[in-house]
């Protein structure tokens, strides 16, 4: 069995940043691996633990920058990663959903997984939505928010998943493989990597690959969702901030709800 | 002129809010675009929920009578060929758990353009949308240069429509390949029961992966019992096991309503404050004076929280650990 595990090194701003055009400066932003795809690799090498055969791979689409959060993947026990990039990825702004899918649609085309993860969101810019448009250009299916997979399922051809919708109800859902999962954090307990897992991760294949490399054409890139405006949301907020020391804040947070009678002492 | 089609979400029997919400960004957007309104209906009761979606504004409902619950092969398939019938321009959908499940499908069938979680749409030359980046700290304004377009809309940011419509209902009558239906909805169940039933408090101390390690989680339970209040949690705390479900505030967990929420080490994500908004009086400790939480807080302390609560606990006479 072959697992392909989506990853994607996020940004995620300081708490004091600034604006310079249309992002967040650079200076401001710090990369660390997708919450959600950290539960992705788990789930994947999990069972690639557990079972004879199974050989998990993954794929981020990202610079250079991006392999050391592929190197993490590959230090808790992921076999082999493949990093999409080149000038013309690196010369487009935004790759949005419909980019991103025709990108791992070849690579999963190459590939040729039983069973693809997904997170069910990239914290930076929360399209939400990678997961299961690759599932349908591809033609497999899929299942989007998924808190449970019966890995046992999985030999008999199905995913026995549950996908977690709202207010604490889970829907327990069959569906055929090849299918896209998106993990939901939660999942699992993701490892931290080993000394010795970091250290073999050194000599585990890492293939970068370009868009000819894929077959795909430059215009795969193309969009017509442009971003045109970034900036700080306003806030209606009246927010009374409690000033002082740690002694000071707390006495009048105190104050506050002995005003309000809600506790007493 | 461009029409608009919005399609309803429904579970296990009940219209969901969303779908009320739909109508009244779906209204204003066909309004800027001089289109029609239109409305689907996919599955459970369809012309029982028609009757409920006849809103003001809504010119046309579409019921197609297909399964109980949501199934996703039968959504794309159903959504995909009105949204041709109809001829419109704009799909919205609802950013919800099932509209992440079947709108980026929706979207690759069509071959059109997908912006997700909206919060504002408008319409001048173009249509253009406004959502969130980086865990709320920013809004980007994104533009869409395309005549067909697949927006979903994020839940609670529109109001409900309200006021009796004269929508024209009608069915319709997908052609649905089953074979291509590789998904079968096998039942329901609810999680997060047990003793403890967080909506039922008073005061809430509410705490998030501020607190770092799970051994610091006697620190809040200390301020929770000086204060004898109930002590939740933000979904991270649950994820990692340091608290049980039920205890989960948020999208996914409970909806609650206290006289207090105290969030302590709580950014304020849109599925955590979709949980607590509601509560009368909000306070927030956090070390970031940006967090999104600070939009809805009434009181704020920007201080880190392990200085603050333990000075908290003895204000309340109770003893730090
Ligand atoms: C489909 C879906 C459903 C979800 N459902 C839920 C849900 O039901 N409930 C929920 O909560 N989340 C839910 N989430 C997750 C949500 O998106 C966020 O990831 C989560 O709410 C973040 O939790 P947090 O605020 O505790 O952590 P973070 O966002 O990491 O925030 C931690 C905060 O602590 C502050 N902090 C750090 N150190 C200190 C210190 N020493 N003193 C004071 N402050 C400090 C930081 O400034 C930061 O603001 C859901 C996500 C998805 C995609
Ligand atoms: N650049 C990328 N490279 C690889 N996988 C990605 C990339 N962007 C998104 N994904 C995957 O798609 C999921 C959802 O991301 P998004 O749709 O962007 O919110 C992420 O959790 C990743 O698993």
């Amino acid at each position: 069995m072959k697992i392909l595990v989506t990853v994607k090194e996020v940004a995620e701003a300081e708490d004091e940043f600034e604006i310079d055009g249309l992002d967040i400066d650079d200076r401001y932003l710090e990369y660390d691996l997708n919450e959600w795809d950290d539960y992705a690799i788990e789930e994947a090498v999990q069972i690639g633990e557990d079972g004879d055969d199974v050989e998990v791979v993954s794929v981020t689409i990202g610079p250079e920058r991006a392999e050391e959060t592929v190197r993490m993947g590959l230090a808790k026990g992921v076999d082999r990663a493949i990093r999409v990039w080149d000038d013309t990825i690196a010369g487009t702004d935004d790759l949005d959903v419909a980019a991103k899918a025709e990108i791992l649609a070849s690579v999963v085309e190459a590939e040729d997984p039983d069973v693809v993860f997904s997170g069910v969101q990239a914290n930076d810019d929360t399209f939400g939505a990678t997961g299961v448009a690759l599932a349908e250009r591809v033609g497999f299916e899929w299942a989007a928010v998924v808190n449970h997979l019966d890995q046992g399922s999985l030999s008999e051809g199905t995913a026995s998943v549950r996908r977690e919708l709202e207010g604490g109800v889970e829907e327990l859902t069959d569906v055929e493989l090849p299918a896209v999962l998106t993990i939901q954090t939660g999942i699992n307990e993701p490892r931290y990597a080993s000394l010795r897992g970091i250290r073999q991760a050194q000599s585990k294949p890492l293939d970068v690959q370009g868009l000819e490399d894929l077959g795909l054409d430059a215009d795969v890139v193309e969009s017509p969702v442009e971003r045109t405006a970034v900036f700080e949301p306003e806030t209606e907020s009246d927010v009374v901030t409690f000033d002082g020391d740690a002694n000071e804040e707390a006495a009048q947070l105190a104050e506050m709800l002995r005003d309000k009678g809600v506790v007493e002492g | 002129m461009s029409d608009v089609l919005a399609v309803a979400e429904h579970r296990r029997g009940d219209l969901r809010d969303v779908s009320l919400e739909l109508i009244t960004a779906g209204r204003d957007l066909a309004d800027a675009q001089g289109g029609d309104l239109h409305l689907a209906v996919i599955g459970g009761d369809a012309e029982g929920f028609a009757g409920e979606l006849n809103r003001e504004g809504v010119d046309a409902i579409h019921a197609v009578d297909d399964g109980n619950e949501f199934n996703h092969d039968v959504y794309v398939q159903a959504v995909e060929q009105l949204f041709d019938e109809i001829g419109a321009g704009t799909l919205l959908l609802p950013n919800s758990v099932n509209g992440l499940d079947y709108a980026p499908a929706v979207a690759e069938r069509l071959d059109v353009p997908l912006v997700t979680d909206a919060i504002d749409l408008a319409h001048e030359d173009g249509l253009s949308v406004t959502r969130e980046m980086y865990a709320s700290k920013v809004a980007t304004t994104v533009d869409v240069d395309a005549a067909e377009v697949v927006v979903t809309v994020r839940p609670a940011e529109w109001p409900k429509a309200e006021g009796e419509g004269s929508a024209d209902v009608r069915s319709f009558d997908p052609e649905i390949d089953e074979s291509t239906v590789r998904s079968t909805v096998k039942g329901f169940e609810e999680v997060g029961g047990g003793d403890v039933d967080i909506s039922e408090a008073d005061v809430l101390i509410s705490v998030g992966r501020g607190i770092e390690e799970e051994e610091n989680i006697e620190l809040v339970e200390a301020l929770a019992d000086a204060l004898d209040a109930t002590l939740s949690s933000s979904r991270p705390i649950v994820d990692a096991g340091w608290l049980p479900k039920n205890r989960q505030v948020g999208q996914s967990g409970k909806v609650v309503t206290p006289e207090v929420y105290i969030a302590i080490g709580i950014s304020g994500a849109v599925q955590h404050v979709a949980g607590m908004k509601g509560s009368e009086t909000i306070v927030a400790i956090n070390t970031d004076s940006n967090a999104p939480i600070m939009d809805i807080a009434d009181y704020a302390i920007v201080d880190d929280l392990f200085d603050v609560v333990p000075e908290l606990i003895e204000e309340f006479g109770g003893e730090p650990p």
